[in-house]
């Protein structure tokens, strides 16, 4: 970084002319005797410095969610941080893989709303055991919540952990979980240019996941606008079109998400 | 909305700084902010005044440095600076960009004494 202005930029990178010690012209066009002395003169107190710091604020955030990270790799828990605006079926997507992975894989879910325990209790009633994080008026989850938060779950019988995230998709996107994959839901009731106005959540998606396709027609649902978005949002991402009240498309998402549970252990071996 | 939380932390790091500095007084912060950090500058300001309140951080100023977008393309490497996210390269018009550059979101310096 720049050490004469503490700008945070190199060097050389901008020139410093316009901080020289510049002169004063000082006519004295009269005569009497003029010392150029402060008649009040400041005590000599500490002086004003700048101090570089150069510290990402998220920095603590980032450090709880490689904690979480590696937690979750020593219990051998895979975890999804879901993400959508509310109302895109987040709840109904868990509800469905409980009942078809029930057998061969234990999910635990942590639920992250403004208020009320709806979605925790929801999934219980299923069979899931879940958390709920209440986050008052925080509109996102972070790294630290969710640490509080699994420690309430019988992690060593969970396979996969599904993170259901605020329904909200600004804030969210900044915040590193520990998660090993980040899904975004998209409805087909939404609005096919979502992907253009929420770039920044999009594009950090592992998995964009197309839900409520069954609705697709009575929406007037426009598919190829909506891949053509996605896919512009999010040039590497997995796109699937799943239904969680028909079963469509959920064959395809589990054979992903095994992929992505196959290839971290495979990162780990 | 999720600026108070982040204008929380960048005020933690600021005393904490300040304070190994031995500093009573922090006159300015100056944060640097990416286009596509997803932060409203106005609303960092409006939580700054809130939180600075009763700290040593109290009345200083802060300046926000937008930090400009660049991509890098995916197929030329040819690295440009971007309007918004949705820029193609401008040498080959591939639309698959990484970004290089634009979601900085720092505390770059303190103003104490």
């Amino acid at each position: 970084m720049c050490e004469h202005c503490g700008c945070g930029l190199p060097g050389e990178s901008h020139g410093h002319a316009g901080h020289d010690h510049h002169q004063h012209g000082h006519e004295h066009p009269h005569d009497h005797p003029h010392p150029h002395q402060d008649p009040y003169p400041v005590p000599p107190g500490p002086e004003r410095r700048t101090v570089p710091v150069q510290e990402g604020i998220l920095a603590k955030n980032d450090r709880l969610a490689e904690r979480n990270r590696g937690y979750f790799l020593a219990k051998g828990v895979f975890v999804l941080n879901l993400l959508s605006s509310p109302g895109s079926g987040k709840t109904s997507l868990i509800e469905r893989m409980a009942a078809d992975l029930g057998r061969r894989l234990r999910l635990g879910v942590v639920v992250g709303d403004l208020a009320t325990d709806n979605d925790a209790r929801r999934l219980q009633a299923a069979g899931v055991p879940a958390v709920q994080i209440t986050t008052g008026t925080v509109c996102h989850l972070d790294a630290e919540m969710v640490a509080g938060a699994i420690a309430r779950l019988p992690l060593d019988q969970v396979d996969v952990l599904c993170i259901e995230n605020v329904g909200n998709l600004v804030c969210p996107a900044a915040f590193d979980l520990g998660e090993g994959l980040r899904v975004v839901l998209m409805s087909v009731t939404e609005g096919e240019d979502k992907p253009l106005k929420y770039p920044t959540i999009f594009r950090d998606a592992g998995v964009v996941l197309l839900t409520k396709m069954d609705l697709a027609e009575a929406a007037g649902f426009d598919r190829d606008a909506a891949l053509r978005n996605i896919r512009r949002a999010a040039p590497e991402a997995a796109i699937l079109e799943v239904s969680a009240r028909t079963g469509e498309g959920m064959q395809a998402w589990y054979e992903t998400l095994d992929a992505a549970r196959a290839g971290r252990a495979a990162a780990q071996a | 909305m999720h600026e108070l939380s982040l204008m929380e932390q960048t005020l933690a790091i600021a005393l904490q700084h300040a304070e190994r500095e031995g500093a009573s007084h922090i006159h300015q912060l100056t944060m640097r902010v990416g286009v596509l950090s997803g932060v409203v500058p106005d609303a960092l300001r409006f939580a700054f005044d809130v939180l600075a309140r009763g700290t040593m951080a109290e009345g200083a100023q802060l300046a926000i440095e937008s930090v400009p977008i660049v991509a890098r393309c995916a197929r030329c490497n040819q690295e440009f600076e971007a309007a918004d996210f949705f820029a193609d390269c401008p040498r080959c018009g591939e639309t698959a960009t990484e970004l290089r550059q634009g979601r900085e979101l720092e505390l770059a310096s303190l103003e104490v004494s």
